[in-house]
């Protein structure tokens, strides 16, 4: 009951002391605005991305077998538990401008990621598409190799088999592990700020304008803070729909 | 280089890798099988042909390779020697480096669970292998019809598998099967996943969709009565290996393991035949039988000297409490009951002695006698009602 107390509290105050009556005049601010358009952006361009490369990672992790699996499977998940401001400082290392790949990105191709918008989208996939691969892979482990099999007695084709059975099969998977990147992408804080620095308009989104805000105007802050929350409850309820529905059909 | 023979309307691959068909690949026609299958310390090793329209039953007990035979046949496992043909087509030869994969076999499939797509409708469910060879979306439907009207299920197509009982899903599973329109058709225990009553119907039901079907056919089972009213021969399986081959009659008649006997419900004793009347089993006792013993196939062979097998009709046995001293049948035998089952309208009475034996009496019967377990009694059997045959195939 304190626990429960202890989690809700917050959340409540946050409700009470939202300044309900300046809340249209907030979120119509230009500063506000570009942040939330350019965190959607992210976000979602964020779990394009993870979607791409996670989506066959998972796979691999699913059904490959091979020495060092273990160890590979630990590695992709590493980033849930890292603390995101260390992924941020490690994304530096490696994309910097000195790092061990962003010398060649930057000398060779002229490619430049961070502080800038697209290195706030590594620096989202980065935390966020472990989150996606953990639930695909749950999903592709847990789905029935039989069906494939039938499939292929069938006479379809490996890639028919994958459009046709595997993927529709985990398609209630594939979209509760999107929603899930799309949320972590969208609140991304500490790997965002230390890769991608806090310019508004280019690398400011929504967390780190409620952490400028706080300073400067802290009722926007709450204001800001209210939309997120309003979306981390969409998303659950969302989620809450499909697993429902996905439970229903075995 | 894989050879194909087959006519236009059965063929159901016809862009599939094609050579010119050659005299030597006319020579078969049906599967035919050589093969063998190492998979650890298992070994399948099994050599048998089944001809077009032919009903294949393959009974075995568990982990006999019956699964893994039709696994190979599919295509979903590899030989490790040996040759698989379908009507002068090699599908898989491990010498010759040849090995058509699963979705370019023309072999059909109905799993044990039928494993039906379960996000795909009835209609799209059976329409998959037609669209699988790239055939339109609405002439795949077409065809999923066609054959769900043939199985009397057209009323099912809009539903999702889950909603199907299990003999319709059945039914689907093998229009499913049916509508890749393939040259061989495998079943796999295709009755096992449903309920007594529902069983019996689409057995008959089943029976007769695969009379219709022209390729040869085989279905993995082990229901002897699935095996003798479903198929036009046997092929019994024990430990990767073949142990005999006939009409289901003939292995019914004179089974060749006790697994086989068991199934079919006879008492069966190995011994070998000296020159004394009797003849000595291996588990212990002398049991002599009247007239000509024959081998399995030759009716007028010579009798078998040397192994041969007894197989005695749980009925054909008669149980007293004492020992019958004036009685014609010349086998009499003391043993104790070790359990009784009642089976519908029978007690069948397990005595244990040398040999032991599976006996059928009447309920009264049992009541009469006082039959318990641990009961002493007296066996016999006349020599008439012992059938004897060579051991072997």
């Amino acid at each position: 009951m304190v626990g429960f107390a202890f989690l809700l509290l917050p959340l409540i105050a946050l409700l009470v002391r939202a300044p309900w009556r300046g809340l249209s005049k907030v979120l119509s601010d230009s500063q506000v605005l570009t942040a939330l358009r350019l965190s959607l952006e992210c976000a979602s361009a964020a779990t394009v991305a993870s979607l791409v490369l996670g989506v066959p990672l998972a796979w691999v992790l699913a059904r490959a077998r091979f020495p060092g699996l273990a160890l590979l499977r630990a590695l992709v998940t590493l980033p849930l538990v890292l603390p995101p401001v260390v992924g941020g400082v490690a994304l530096l290392l490696a994309f910097g401008r000195n790092g061990v790949l962003g010398r060649y990105l930057d000398s060779w191709f002229g490619v430049t990621l961070p502080f800038t918008t697209p290195g706030v989208i590594v620096a989202e996939t980065f935390v966020a598409m472990p989150f996606l691969i953990v639930t695909v892979e749950g999903a592709l482990r847990s789905s029935d190799l039989g069906l494939e099999e039938a499939a292929a007695t069938l006479g379809a084709s490996r890639l028919t088999v994958y459009r046709r059975v595997t993927l529709p099969l985990i398609g209630p998977s594939l979209l509760a592990g999107s929603v899930l990147c799309w949320a972590r992408a969208l609140g991304e804080f500490g790997a965002t700020i230390t890769f991608a620095g806090n310019y508004p308009g280019t690398t400011q989104t929504m967390p780190l304008a409620v952490y400028n805000k706080l300073e400067t105007d802290p009722q926007a802050a709450v204001a800001l803070s209210l939309v997120l929350l309003v979306v981390a409850v969409a998303v659950l309820a969302a989620l809450r729909g499909r697993w429902l529905r996905g439970g229903a059909t075995p | 280089m894989a050879t194909r023979r087959r006519d236009a309307v059965s063929d159901p691959r016809p862009d599939s890798s094609a050579a010119p068909s050659t005299p030597a690949a006319r020579r078969g026609s049906g599967l035919v099988v050589d093969a063998t299958l190492q998979r650890g310390t298992f070994c399948l090793d099994v050599d048998f042909d089944v001809a077009p329209g032919e009903v294949l039953g393959v009974l075995g007990p568990n982990g006999a390779g019956k699964t893994t035979l039709l696994r190979a046949l599919a295509g979903l496992t590899a030989l490790t020697a040996g040759r698989i043909t379908l009507d002068g087509d090699r599908l898989d030869d491990s010498d010759a480096g040849v090995f058509i994969p699963a979705d370019r076999r023309p072999v059909g499939f109905v799993f044990q669970n039928y494993r039906l797509f379960p996000h795909l409708s009835v209609l799209d469910n059976v329409a998959f292998a037609p669209r699988s060879r790239r055939m339109g979306r609405s002439s795949s439907r077409q065809a999923a019809e066609k054959w769900l009207e043939r199985l009397g299920l057209r009323e099912l197509g809009d539903r999702k598998p889950a909603q199907l009982s299990g003999g319709q899903a059945q039914r689907v599973a093998l229009a499913r099967a049916l509508a890749a329109e393939p040259g061989l058709l495998l079943l796999d225990e295709p009755l096992a996943a449903l309920d007594a009553r529902t069983r019996l119907e689409v057995r008959a039901e089943l029976r007769r969709h695969l009379e219709e079907f022209p390729g040869p056919t085989l279905i993995v089972t082990h229901d002897p009565l699935e095996a003798m009213v479903m198929t036009d021969r046997l092929l019994v399986i024990e430990d990767g290996r073949i142990v005999q081959q006939g009409t289901p009659a003939a292995v019914a008649r004179r089974p060749a393991t006790q697994y086989v006997a068991r199934l079919v419900g006879l008492n069966l004793y190995a011994g070998t035949r000296g020159d004394a009347a009797g003849i000595q089993l291996d588990d212990g006792g002398t049991l002599t039988a009247a007239g000509q013993p024959r081998a399995h196939q030759a009716r007028d062979a010579p009798p078998p000297t040397g192994r041969v097998l007894l197989a005695v009709r749980p009925s054909a046995i008669a149980v007293h409490t004492t020992r019958p001293d004036h009685s014609s049948p010349r086998n009499v035998w003391p043993g104790t009951v070790s359990g009784l089952e009642l089976l519908t309208d029978r007690v069948r009475v397990q005595v244990t002695g040398a040999p032991s034996a599976l006996v059928d009496i009447t309920p009264a019967a049992v009541a009469d006698l006082g039959l318990s377990n641990g009961t002493p009694v007296w066996l016999s059997a006349k020599a008439t009602d012992i059938d004897i045959y060579s051991d072997g195939p």
